[in-house]
């Protein structure tokens, strides 16, 4: 157990570095939500389920929506080939 | 004006495309080097002022490498202070967390003891935090409002204006949709109804179910969504929750301060229906924050009300 919990937090320093190391937005969002999950793991083996519930779904799901769609607001992703749109012109 | 040409150019050298379709053309490109050269006398005329500019950077970024420095040492002081992790006499020194675990089961008969001290305990805390999160949504609903508004069916025009930025239609997607869905939402509901008796709440089964339903709009369109999720059902469902969290909670304090037995009772710990008022508590919490999740979502998608 506690290899596998120094594992995880090896990995979150890992990614938080990385986030602010990435080139695109894009790639730094991924990044933060895969920290976000390895962090829920780390609250389920600190025994607090109910913030693992929380932050698996807020951290690593609500969080990480709302920041794609801000870059996808922002034109900061590419966008992806509308079958619809293409369709039309 | 040059100098945010200048930075986009930057941003595009680094892989990075802030502003997407105003990207510079080519064409665009030399007509900034070639202005660069008529403005470049221009800013041999005040060195000062560049040197200033370089001062405050460097200022900047060595204020900011120390005050990480400063944050990481105060907070890793802090830590060395707080109680050992799982030790046997770790609760010998707090009054209060031993207050909760000696009286929380039969104070309250929810077995869970986070929910009492979240929804029992500290529910006033819990009723300003569920406003805040109304508050938030509002002022998202203020600030990313970009569409003009039409006083008369500004509500049909939000909907329409949602249906045109339909997603892609993709049928592995709503295969995959349809099965993970219906889990979803089941264990949404279920971190929410046994948030006294098992690990949850309101506020954790109301995330799951928010994104419950994002994925919803995501896989099937705006206009599956908003037959059964429009803003009126949003903003009402919020509304009302809110006001019955507040009026349950008012009546929790009367009868609480004053000694007269609550018409909810304890019932028995283990159970659903146990821990008295909290299993409604929770329902409203998760109603609330459910609901605000999707509006979020829904109002950075499109940006307009």
């Amino acid at each position: 157990m506690e290899e596998i919990n120094a594992l995880l937090l090896i990995f979150i320093i890992v990614c938080a570095v990385s986030v602010s190391l990435s080139k695109t937005p894009l790639s730094a969002v991924i990044i933060f939500m895969a920290q976000s999950l390895a962090m829920s793991v780390v609250w389920i083996l600190l025994k607090a389920p109910d913030l693992g519930i929380t932050e698996a779904a807020v951290g690593a799901g609500v969080t990480s929506l709302l920041m794609f769609a801000a870059l996808k607001k922002i034109h900061a992703m590419k966008d992806v080939p509308n079958e619809k749109h293409n369709k039309e012109n | 004006m040059r100098s945010i040409i200048k930075k986009i150019k930057g941003f595009i050298d680094n892989g990075v495309d802030p502003l997407g379709d105003e990207m510079l053309s080519d064409l665009e490109y030399t007509k900034v080097t070639e202005n660069e050269v008529e403005i470049a006398p221009k800013l041999r005329r005040e060195p000062e002022r560049i040197k200033n500019r370089k001062l405050a950077n460097a200022l900047y970024t060595v204020s900011a490498i120390a005050l990480c420095f400063a944050m990481i040492v105060i907070l890793t002081w802090n830590v060395n202070g707080l109680p050992f992790f799982g030790g046997a006499d770790t609760l010998v020194d707090s009054e209060v967390g031993r207050f909760y675990i000696e009286n929380g089961l039969k104070d309250t008969g929810a077995t869970n003891i986070i929910t009492p001290i979240i929804l029992s305990y500290r529910g006033f805390d819990t009723l300003g935090e569920s406003h805040v999160l109304f508050i938030a949504m509002c002022a998202v609903l203020i600030l990313l409002r970009s569409a003009p508004v039409n006083p008369e069916n500004h509500l049909q025009a939000y909907d329409a204006a949602m249906e045109s930025d339909e997603p892609w239609e993709d049928d592995i997607l709503k295969a995959f949709g349809r099965v993970l869905m219906v889990l979803i939402f089941v264990f949404g509901l279920y971190i929410i109804l046994n948030g006294n008796t098992s690990p949850g709440g309101g506020f954790s089964g109301g995330a799951v179910l928010g994104a419950g339903f994002i994925l919803y709009l995501n896989v099937f369109g705006h206009s599956a969504a908003v037959k059964f999720l429009n803003f009126k059902t949003m903003q009402s469902v919020t509304a009302a929750a809110l006001v019955s969290y507040s009026i349950f909670k008012g009546y929790h304090f009367i009868t609480g301060f004053n000694e007269i037995e609550s018409i909810f009772g304890n019932g028995t710990p283990g159970t659903i229906f146990s821990g008295g008022m909290m299993l409604y508590l929770n329902i409203f919490v998760g109603a609330v924050v459910s609901m605000t999740m999707y509006s979020l979502f829904v109002m950075f998608r499109k940006g307009d009300f």
